[in-house]
């Protein structure tokens, strides 16, 4: 496929008005699931990394569900969600929660004991100890999370998409597909998807580079 | 003096593979109020536990700790523990590391005393620095003035300037001296650096190898600041070493002859 002809199909795209819809579709959905994934799994990462008993009960149920592939879902997806917005939001969330819960939860893990001890030192206990010593010491680990799941989640989005309507860049690739061979449409949606995924990551990868982080991740 | 800091009968053994391991034995000692008292022993003596149980970290197998009477179930502000390896949180600003224990006042008394307690360490211009910006010495500057702006009335320090150069541990130890002169704690220091013992400490208390006991207490009586080099303050030094088994080599016998007496022959 010359690069040419990507090219012009790129044109073709942005002339009928259709780039950044489907761009557009597909990154609100990656947002809504990742974002929802997020909401979850922090909160839950950090439960799960500082109290043992709940490490003990929803472990076994993170590593039963986290080798299922997303993909594997897709037909619970479409009974109970339809064939719509829903159900690649929800394959989303399902890709992205499990790298999140389980950085988070070893991020907590991690934690050295000499700086818990310095808060107790100091009478800080309960909801301050978390916000001033707990999260901020796991966040550069809830970070590299964030990082492998929002990669996760941006690679089933085209698996994801096939069971949405009209919209997206893997409904683009698929319907390029079945509507006449397209490929010059195809890998046009394939250039549009990893181009969007390096500028996410280095959107993530700049959180690093805060003053509050560097002591983990160095100069 | 009142007692400040009892300790009667602390014992304390980990469990391992091989069955229980002793590290404390039958450990007593005082520290008056407003004394300084350097606890030292070999390495890997059970100094740190024993100062950990004091500070209410681990709870002992038997014995207890008592601070003005009253048995220790925890740790607390009023007693501060700096360590060797440093707690200052790295994600911190150093003003707001200072302000870390200081709870319920209004923002601009907590600025105004962070950047007082700022002053006092030397740390003066650094006060939005974030640790990874800091030198080894200025991070033990925060840790000690982190300690003291909480006003404690005790300071326990396990090995606080170990990990620190030669040069900057003694500067720090002067350092030390200076502001204590300037607001009185009582402190307890452990320690295997028998000259920090002799240059900071009122009272020295010799702890034998694990399980560790009490081998011996010894006074200092010279007054501050002492020289290191004095007679006495090696002296002293010397009979410590000697009490922890590691005899100074003086009689000309005790060196195997080597290339330097071959040339002086």
């Amino acid at each position: 496929m010359p690069v040419w002809q990507v090219l012009a199909a790129l044109g073709e795209l942005a002339s009928q008005g259709l780039l950044i819809p489907h761009v557009v579709a597909s990154l609100a959905r990656v947002a809504g699931g990742y974002l929802l994934a997020a909401a979850l799994a922090i909160p839950l990462g950090i439960t799960m990394g500082w109290f043992p008993g709940a490490f003990r009960a929803l472990n076994p149920v993170i590593q039963l569900l986290r080798p299922i592939s997303p993909i594997a879902w897709i037909p619970l997806a479409i009974l109970w969600f339809g064939v719509g917005d829903l159900s690649p939001v929800f394959l989303i969330f399902l890709s992205s929660v499990f790298p999140m819960v389980v950085n988070t939860t070893t991020g907590v893990h991690t934690i050295e004991r000499h700086f818990i001890r310095a808060a107790q030192n100091f009478g800080v206990s309960g909801f301050k100890l978390f916000r001033l010593v707990i999260f901020p010491a796991a966040l550069p680990h809830i970070i590299v999370g964030m990082r492998i799941s929002l990669g996760v989640a941006w690679l089933v989005l085209v698996a994801a998409e096939m069971i949405a309507l009209h919209s997206g860049l893997g409904f683009l690739i698929m319907d390029s597909r079945n509507a006449g061979n397209r490929y010059d449409l195809v890998v046009a949606g394939m250039v549009l998807i990893g181009m969007i995924g390096l500028l996410l990551d280095g959107r993530v990868r700049r959180l690093e580079r805060l003053n509050q982080l560097r002591w983990r991740y160095g100069r | 003096m009142a007692d400040k800091v009892v300790t009667k009968a602390i014992r304390k053994a980990f469990p391992t593979r091989g069955g229980e391991l002793p590290v404390l034995d039958d450990i007593d000692l005082s520290v008056a109020d407003g004394e300084f008292v350097a606890v030292v022993g070999p390495s890997g003596c059970g100094k740190t536990t024993l100062l950990n149980i004091i500070a209410g970290f681990e709870r002992p197998d038997r014995g207890d700790v008592y601070v003005d009477g009253v048995p220790v179930s925890g740790p607390s502000p009023k007693r501060i523990v700096i360590s060797q390896q440093g707690s200052v949180f790295p994600w911190l600003t150093v003003r707001r590391n200072l302000t870390f224990g200081l709870n319920g006042r209004p923002r601009d008394e907590l600025r105004r005393l962070a950047d007082q307690y700022a002053g006092l360490v030397g740390l003066q211009g650094f006060e939005n620095a974030y640790p990874f910006e800091l030198s080894g010495g200025m991070l033990k500057r925060v840790e000690v003035a982190r300690a003291l702006v909480v006003k404690p009335e005790i300071l326990y320090m396990d090995e606080p300037f170990a990990a620190l150069d030669a040069l900057t541990r003694f500067r720090m130890r002067l350092e030390l001296l200076r502001i204590l002169s300037h607001e009185r704690h009582t402190a307890l220091l452990v320690t295997h650096d028998v000259e920090e013992a002799v240059q900071l400490a009122d009272r020295i208390v010799v702890l034998t190898a694990r399980p560790a006991r009490v081998k011996t207490i010894i006074d200092v009586p010279f007054p501050y600041p002492r020289r290191l080099s004095s007679a006495d303050v090696i002296e002293l030094k010397e009979s410590i070493l000697r009490e922890l088994g590691v005899e100074a080599l003086t009689s000309a016998a005790e060196f195997p002859p080597g290339p330097a007496s071959a040339a002086a022959r």
